[in-house]
């Protein structure tokens, strides 16, 4: 791997070639061994995200916490290895997206967006979040302790999100795979239009969206959110209600519909 | 895209001018065209006008100060005509004027008849908000206009990324509701049934001053509001009777409310204590006036609040 490390002066890549060529990490952090911390209150955007790219890429560094994120926008997206990054405050549109692999704890607020295309790993937001948290979830734990706002889950590919407050309206707007744990009240639309993947809601429905019919809970479900609440230490609500895709819109087949008339 | 901010203090006035333009600086990447603040000063006795007289884009002309000059002229002696009492008229730049004045006449009147002058257009009238909008980012427009010395209780600005009409100030927010005094609103979004309502309210007697589907917010309120309603009941009315996608701030001399449409497609975030709610597009917004870790939370789709001073 070529170094990010201090000294560098040429233009250098990770071994993924994900670091833009002129990028000057600041060199800020004080890094004890395998972890790491730097306070990210005067520095940009970009010098947040080539610090904690040369920690974790660089360093060897595994625990890396960032003071003062101060509500910016896109602070550690595309991290594409496993490593704990701790935010210690809130994060602006877009926070933790395109990551593979990160434990991240963010202790405060994230806006829209957050976990964006998470394939791995986990996202834990201490308080609310905007909307379209964890849109086109690929895999991992996306736990939001606060509310969320509309949209939840849009176009989810796989994963878990688990919300321990209420969510917005279209909550699981198009889902495709994956699994949301709702533990309070949900907006108008749940689960509209969705093709696949398990909602569960612990509170009030305003209304179900297209195609979004209720189904039962098995052990199997008991078993995953007893699973889930466990994991992460949240408050499980009694009953939950179990929503599914009704398969009403299938209307797909491999053939074109000039083929579809010779065959038929 | 454009950035929305509102704030108001419930315990007395402050710096709003210095806070409003932080606040607008830090949405700066949502929208570099235009800046614009409406900002609210302890109500006086009589009013206090913002008029411009030009476009800061337009020809200039061979004769264009004398010409300005002669219109300022013109614009105090129909206020004196009118019975106004003009007790101070600034020029804030180039082409824009602060006037305080009493008069006793209905204002809309007053209003028609002043920008009826070649190229005058009224900004904002009544007895505490002022509305200074400009091209630019926030800092430069509060520099031009000295801003940041402006004390009040209550504020609302916006960036504007322009979309569906010109750059220019006729285009900029907040827009005033004509002829209701102390209004002012500034919104995130588009509307889609924009010249419907535009017809319908011209057609009730409403002048539009610019080509920006926002500035129907403005004048809908108005119509509602002249009819007696609340404004609670008139921005709730709101959300069914404007089609498309909307988060809208309004503001009146002693209140700041906002309404956010029913698909909830545009953002804003909120924060509240006992002495100040602040909200804006973004968090970093209000990060910019509150220099810590604050709680914050997005309102719903379809909901209404409003808060008084």
């Amino acid at each position: 791997m070529s170094g990010l490390g201090a000294g560098a002066t040429a233009a250098h890549y990770d071994q993924r070639g994900l670091v833009e060529p002129d990028v000057q990490p600041p060199l800020v952090a004080e890094i004890d061994g395998e972890s790491a911390r730097f306070d990210g209150a005067q520095l940009s955007t970009r010098q947040i995200n080539a610090e904690l790219r040369r920690l974790v890429y660089a360093e060897g560094v595994t625990d890396v916490t960032v003071d003062n994120p101060g509500a910016k926008h896109s602070l550690g997206v595309g991290i594409l290895t496993r490593c704990r990054i701790h935010f210690a405050g809130s994060l602006g549109y877009f926070g933790c997206g395109l990551i593979d692999g990160p434990e991240v704890q963010i202790d405060g607020r994230v806006g829209w967006s957050v976990a964006e295309n998470m394939m791995s790993g986990v996202v834990v937001v201490g308080k609310n979040t905007g909307s379209l948290a964890g849109a086109a979830l690929r895999g991992g734990d996306l736990v939001i302790k606060g509310d969320v706002g509309a949209r939840t889950g849009i176009d989810q590919k796989g994963g878990t999100i688990l919300v321990g407050g209420s969510a917005g309206m279209m909550t699981g707007f198009m889902m495709q795979r994956g699994r949301q744990i709702i533990c309070g009240d949900v907006g108008h639309s749940l689960g509209d239009s969705m093709y696949d993947g398990v909602i569960y809601v612990g509170g009030r429905i305003a209304s179900l969206g297209v195609d979004c019919v209720e189904a039962e809970l098995d052990a199997h479900d008991g078993e995953l959110l007893d699973r889930k609440f466990r994991i992460y230490g949240l408050d499980r609500p009694g009953t939950f209600r179990k929503f599914v895709c009704g398969k009403k819109l299938y209307n797909y087949d491999s053939l074109e519909p000039s083929e579809r008339k010779l065959i038929l | 895209m454009c950035g929305i901010a509102g704030l108001i203090h419930r315990d007395g006035a402050a710096d709003v001018g210095a806070e409003m333009t932080a606040m607008l600086q830090a949405l700066r990447h949502r929208g570099p065209d235009d800046a614009g603040f409406a900002l609210y000063a302890p109500p006086r006795d009589g009013y206090v006008m913002r008029f411009n007289l030009a476009e800061p884009n337009e020809l200039r002309g061979r004769h264009f100060s004398e010409r300005l000059e002669r219109n300022r002229q013109e614009v105090e002696a129909r206020l004196a005509k009118v019975g106004a009492t003009v007790d101070r008229l600034d020029r804030q730049t180039e082409y824009s004027y602060r006037a305080e004045f009493h008069v006793d006449s209905d204002i809309s009147a007053l209003v028609d008849y002043i920008e009826d002058v070649p190229g005058c257009e009224v900004i904002s009238l009544g007895h505490a908000l002022e509305i200074i909008k400009d091209l630019g980012d926030a800092h430069s427009v509060a520099d031009t206009y000295d801003l940041r010395r402006f004390r009040g209780t209550h504020a609302i600005g916006h960036v504007r990324m322009a979309t569906e009409s010109d750059v220019d100030i006729s285009g900029a927010h907040p827009y005033w509701a004509y002829p209701l005094a102390d209004l002012a609103v500034v919104h995130n979004g588009q509307l889609t049934n924009y010249f419907h309502w535009r017809r319908r309210l011209e057609r009730k007697g409403h002048r539009f001053q610019s080509e920006c589907d926002s500035e129907v917010i403005a004048v809908y309120l108005a119509e509602v509001l002249e009819q007696g309603t609340p404004l609670e009941t008139a921005m709730k009315q709101s959300l069914d009777e404007l089609d498309g996608v909307f988060t809208y701030i309004v503001v009146t001399a002693d209140s700041l409310g906002v309404a956010k449409d029913v698909m909830a497609a545009k953002p804003l975030v909120l924060y509240e204590s006992d002495s100040l709610v602040a909200l804006a597009s973004e968090e970093i917004a209000i990060r910019a006036l509150l220099d810590r870790e604050i709680d914050t939370y997005d309102p719903y789709e379809g909901q209404v609040l409003l808060w008084d001073r």
